[in-house]
């Protein structure tokens, strides 16, 4: 059956159905985003001094990806330009590299990014005992330089102990920079290069502790921000990786047969919402990793 | 309402010169565009680690970029520079509804009613 106005445009809005469809979707993802974007503005902008973790992304690691990204949404409207030309093999190479491209973004984000997160600890510590700690958060220091508190203790943390209830302690085997040497002017603003961690042992008092975690979505408003963002935003990625290599494979090359037209537009519709995906991370990268 | 017929060249699989040779005058310019984001992605990287003096004023700065970032890939990469009108409007729409929803956060911080 013959779906009109599937490859020509309508009359009465200029438009094939396809893209006034896909541009419907995109604008419900805008109002989707945009709440998730309001909610961290509301979280970010609320948060106590000190309470909104600064510097623990990996900023190279997330500039390569948006890197990778944004090659990504050339690469794609280099793929619609090809149909267009009817340059059937070009297009297929394009393609190609944007679904590489996409897998590539995302085993980075699941394979390296997540999980060195869920390995990483952090224990907020009470103010009544930020005296007891002040050689590893630095406050006195902070203060005179009018620079925010530091509240909490970071690092690598004894896993077994963690998991033992009867342990009365945190025990790090390693801790951030930041609390190895927190009177050190060049911790004072996060860097472009993640400073390794500093073998430093410290027991901190499960008493002296308002909240520890991994840095798991619940460890602050922050990380449940970052995982629910770029989880979301990973998901588009999956989803548009999974459609591309559907238009890549022989459906592609029967449907280019048959009309190349219908591919074109089907290759375009997707490209706008993997351009919309990119636009997010546009975005994403400055919020989450530089600021 | 009657259906128009597909135009002849939509199943060709020869390409309508005017359209491939206007296609082709454009990729130079998705390319240029591609290198521009990447470049201003580097901008926005090392204007990050310089001290304006304040975070809010660092903020504002990245989301400057990051928005004159995404009007070009909404712009070119997405065609929103020559779209047809039943587009503008879905999005102007959407845009207000955007805006709204920002502004309903910002009443959150204005909120008369405190518990102390």
């Amino acid at each position: 059956m013959e779906i009109p106005y599937e490859v020509s445009a309508r009359p009465d809005t200029g438009l094939y159905n396809a893209k006034i469809g896909i541009w419907l979707f995109l604008a419900s993802e805008v109002m989707l985003f945009g709440g998730l974007f309001s909610a961290y503005v509301f979280l970010r902008v609320g948060a106590l001094p000190g309470y909104w973790p600064h510097g623990f992304l990996n900023v190279p690691v997330g500039f390569v990806n948006t890197l990778v990204l944004i090659g990504s949404s050339v690469t794609v409207v280099l793929a619609w330009a090809s149909l267009k030309m009817r340059r059937f093999a070009q297009y297929k190479i394009w393609m190609g590299i944007t679904i590489l491209c996409g897998i590539f973004f995302l085993t980075v984000k699941l394979t390296y990014e997540w999980p060195a997160k869920f390995h990483h600890f952090g224990a907020y510590i009470k103010p009544e005992a930020m005296a007891k700690y002040e050689p590893y958060l630095g406050n006195n220091y902070l203060a005179a330089k009018k620079l925010p508190p530091r509240v909490e203790i970071t690092g690598d943390v004894d896993e077994v102990a963690l998991a033992d209830p009867n342990s009365k302690a945190y025990v790090f085997k390693a801790l951030d920079e930041v609390n190895a040497d927190p009177t050190n002017p060049a911790s004072d603003r996060p860097t472009f290069w993640q400073r390794p961690v500093v073998e430093k042992e410290l027991v901190v008092d499960k008493a002296d502790v308002q909240y520890a975690s991994m840095f798991y979505p619940r460890h602050s408003a922050f990380f449940s921000a970052y995982f629910l963002i770029t989880g979301l935003h990973g998901l588009h990625v999956l989803g548009g990786i999974i459609v591309f290599t559907y238009f890549w494979l022989p459906v592609g090359a029967n449907l280019y047969k048959r009309n190349p037209e219908h591919l074109a537009n089907r290759i375009e519709v997707v490209g706008l919402f993997w351009h919309f995906v990119d636009l997010v991370w546009i975005f994403v990268f400055p919020l989450f990793y530089l600021l | 309402m009657e259906q128009t017929p597909e135009h002849s060249h939509s199943h060709s699989h020869a390409p309508d010169h005017d359209v491939a040779h206007h296609v082709d005058s454009h990729v130079k310019g998705y390319l240029l565009v591609g290198g521009l984001l990447m470049f201003f992605t580097v901008v926005t990287v090392w204007l990050s680690f310089v001290n304006f003096g304040s975070q809010q004023a660092n903020i504002w700065v990245a989301m400057a970029l990051a928005t004159f970032k995404a009007g070009c890939v909404a712009a070119i990469f997405m065609h929103l520079k020559s779209e047809k009108w039943t587009i503008y409007r879905f999005l102007l729409i959407t845009v207000v509804f955007a805006f709204g929803m920002f502004f309903l956060t910002a009443l959150a911080f204005n909120d008369p009613i405190r518990l102390n």
